[in-house]
């Protein structure tokens, strides 16, 4: 071995060693916010609980009725699940900016959130009026087929134009259309039904049910386990459709697979929590940044921490910076969103 | 019969189900290279495209190593067959070796970790690229040299049997083109390697290529060794050049002649004129030039750009008969430039004619 190569390789596994602790310290960092941030969820609202009380009723099973049903019936499930859907709604975002090779596409910007809004909010006034409720699995259903719906739209329009903002357009106008037909329908709905179903349309993490944590974490963490074991591929793909394809990977099925994948998990975010802009796209660009990486082995579990704290955190913000009103959660994601997503535009001005 | 690695049979290509190109038959031993060379939007990419599968083909078959293309499946292509494509590559966040490293993706296991093994094959093909130093630079923070040898090594990665590549000079300085260029050979030869690529440079063709194929039109306009190729006006009629000249010998192209009623003529021999030709096409002055051997490294030049020349046969003294045709000529003009310092045996004659000019009265410059 000459001395170049011996010196490429000592540049090679210090170089690997950098990269692998940034990872360890990334993760780190996430898992402690989201630990932290968890904390924050159950601990402060309108009733302040103490961490003596907390630990009690958490691991004892013990303590002030109030307090236990404030906690176990209120807390926990709307905080797992701003922690699930955040996560889902992050890795829908990567999904779809891989697919569209666009790093500002995301299941709110391309009208994929309004469509599942549309489905579900006629699924619940037709599906109410007839049989009186209806469950978590009918509105996933339902928001899956209205982000089918919807993806199926901006395809059509991608294949016709090719220019990515012409595409973000196209899906911002989708987002429009859908909006106002669901004001349309909510307009004719029951009274009882337009509460409910305005609260949702803006977006919310409140009034959450064990049961709706347990479909939701179901079927969100299948899908991510899947969307994982996709890291491969996913990786060819991010170099070029064609290039994927020369290494094997077999393109339609791929791609059919990615829509699929991205519409489940932005469909299940939707159906609980109504649609929710820019964490999508955020929390993927700022995890890469992080991460000095796109792999998606590593961005794919990192991203879903991510958006579980990020998603968390605004929700704690949503409940408690003007209580005892509550902030839609889209309000709080736009502020904090939407600045990262125009940075990431001037940054890259040249590529969108 | 001679065993074949790559063979086309009856191949027609294009878009839409209509074809473009009819009739492509290729047949290619390990270790050769075919290099298809034709005219702007004659179909290169195109049959690029159809015979590694990114395109649909129309009719007639493909066939690698004995199996046809369109029966395997994208793995068993992906083990066989690299490719370097004109579209640009623009991975986000990936170091150069990362791009390298991706093409070890058939070889990998379900989540794509690289083993010692995929590493040493990584490093061996980023050294046979010269691509070493650049390994853990930001992908799109290189040159365009850089980044076709990286896109080569990616290739190399893959272990192929076949490597196409479309168009790869193209954006290189010359110093890059010959570098890639012989990467290519090197790695055709010594890993038995099936090459087949696009170029437009048609005198780099000629230097690394065992076949040519020249694309233009509904059919495959020819097919051969360079030596077979490269006969005549075939390129000229290939590229349809009208104004101007390709020399087939040497690969350069000449500017079109000058036009008009040469008042000038130059003595020339011995490499001496090449630069007064080119001068004097600059200028598009007409001119007349002898007399020079036909195996004269002038004479291919002035052949392109004098408006007649005047010549002997290769190895002979020149005769009488020249003389007596350049005389006429110069006595049509008012200029004479001689570029020869002195006379030998056998053009001594020019001796003779520049005395001549002397005595007509011409104006007479030495160069």
């Amino acid at each position: 071995m000459n001395s170049k190569t011996a010196t490429s390789l000592h540049n090679k596994r210090s170089d690997d060693l950098k990269r692998i602790s940034r990872y360890g310290i990334v993760f780190a960092v996430l898992i402690i916010a989201l630990i932290i941030i968890l904390i924050l969820n159950i601990k402060i609202g309108s009733v302040d609980i103490s961490a003596k009380d907390i630990l009690n009723i958490l691991f004892g099973g013990a303590g002030d009725d109030v307090q236990y049903g404030i906690i176990w019936k209120i807390r926990m499930p709307r905080l797992l699940m701003a922690a699930i859907l955040g996560g889902a709604l992050a890795l829908s975002g990567f999904l779809l900016q891989t697919f569209f090779a666009n790093p500002i596409a995301g299941p709110y910007i391309l009208g994929i959130s309004s469509g599942a809004k549309l489905v579900v909010a006629f699924a619940m006034i037709v599906i109410t009026q007839a049989v009186g409720h209806v469950n978590s699995a009918e509105l996933i259903i339902a928001a899956f087929i209205g982000s089918l719906i919807s993806v199926g739209f901006v395809l059509l329009v991608s294949k016709k134009v090719n220019r990515m903002s012409m595409l973000l357009v196209a899906g911002i106008m989708i987002g429009y259309i859908c909006t106002a037909i669901t004001d349309f329908v909510v307009t004719f709905a029951n009274d009882s039904d337009i509460v409910n179903l305005h609260n949702w349309s803006k977006g919310s993490f409140s009034g959450m049910s064990w049961s709706n944590v347990q479909v939701a974490a179901i079927v969100v963490i299948i899908t991510a386990v899947v969307v994982f074991f996709m890291s491969k591929p996913i990786g060819a793909f991010q170099l070029g459709e064609s290039y994927a394809q020369s290494m094997g990977v077999n393109i339609k099925v791929f791609k059919v697979a990615l829509i699929i994948l991205s519409s489940i998990l932005s469909a299940c975010v939707t159906a609980f929590a109504g649609p929710i802009s820019f964490v999508g796209i955020a929390v993927p660009h700022l995890i890469k940044l992080f991460l000095k990486t796109s792999k998606p082995i590593v961005v794919i579990p990192a991203a879903f921490l991510g958006g579980a704290v990020f998603c968390s955190a605004c929700d704690l913000i949503a409940r408690t910076a003007f209580a005892p009103s509550e902030l839609s959660i889209s309000t709080v994601t736009a502020i904090f969103g939407a600045p990262v997503v125009i940075w990431m535009i001037i940054k890259r001005r040249s590529r969108v | 019969m001679a065993d074949f690695y790559f063979k086309t049979e009856k191949l027609s290509v294009g878009y839409n189900g209509k074809p473009l190109i009819k009739d492509i038959n290729i047949e290619l031993k390990r270790g050769e290279i075919l290099t298809l060379i034709g005219p702007n939007g004659a179909g290169k990419s195109t049959i690029l495209k159809s015979i590694s599968s990114h395109l649909k083909t129309i009719a007639g078959t493909v066939m690698i190593d004995k199996s046809m293309l369109s029966s395997m499946s994208y793995k068993e292509i992906s083990t066989k067959m690299a490719v370097v494509l004109t579209e640009r590559m623009k991975p986000e966040l990936m170091t150069c070796r990362d791009v390298v490293a991706s093409g070890r993706y058939p070889y990998t296991g379900r989540l794509g970790f690289l083993t010692e093994e995929d590493n040493k094959i990584i490093d061996d093909a980023m050294e046979m690229t010269n691509s070493s130093e650049i390994a853990n630079r930001d992908f799109t923070a290189i040159s365009d040299g850089q980044r076709q040898r990286i896109m080569l090594a990616r290739a190399i990665c893959q272990q192929p049997e076949i490597i196409i590549l479309d168009e790869p000079t193209s954006f290189l300085d010359i110093k890059h083109k010959l570098e890639l260029l012989d990467i290519l050979r090197k790695m055709a030869k010594e890993n038995d390697i099936v090459v087949i690529l696009s170029l437009h440079e048609i005198d780099l063709a000629q230097k690394i290529s065992d076949n040519i194929m020249c694309v233009k039109g509904e059919y495959i306009v020819k097919y051969g060794s360079p030596e077979e190729i490269f006969v005549g006006d075939s390129i000229k009629e290939l590229y349809d050049i009208q104004k101007g000249e390709y020399n087939i010998c040497f690969g350069s192209v000449e500017l079109p002649r000058p036009e008009g009623i040469p008042e000038t003529f130059v003595i020339a021999g011995n490499g001496s004129g090449i630069n007064i030709f080119r001068e004097l096409q600059k200028k598009r002055i007409p001119f007349y030039c002898g007399i020079l051997s036909e195996n004269d490294i002038d004479y291919q030049v002035s052949k392109a750009l004098a408006s007649e020349t005047v010549s002997e046969k290769a190895f002979a003294i020149f005769g009488e008969e020249a003389y007596e045709k350049a005389l006429n000529l110069l006595k049509k003009c008012n200029k004479v430039i001689c570029t020869c310092k002195e006379f030998g045996p056998v053009n001594a004659i020019n001796q003779k004619l520049l005395d001549s000019a002397k005595s007509l009265g011409l104006d007479i410059e030495y160069r």
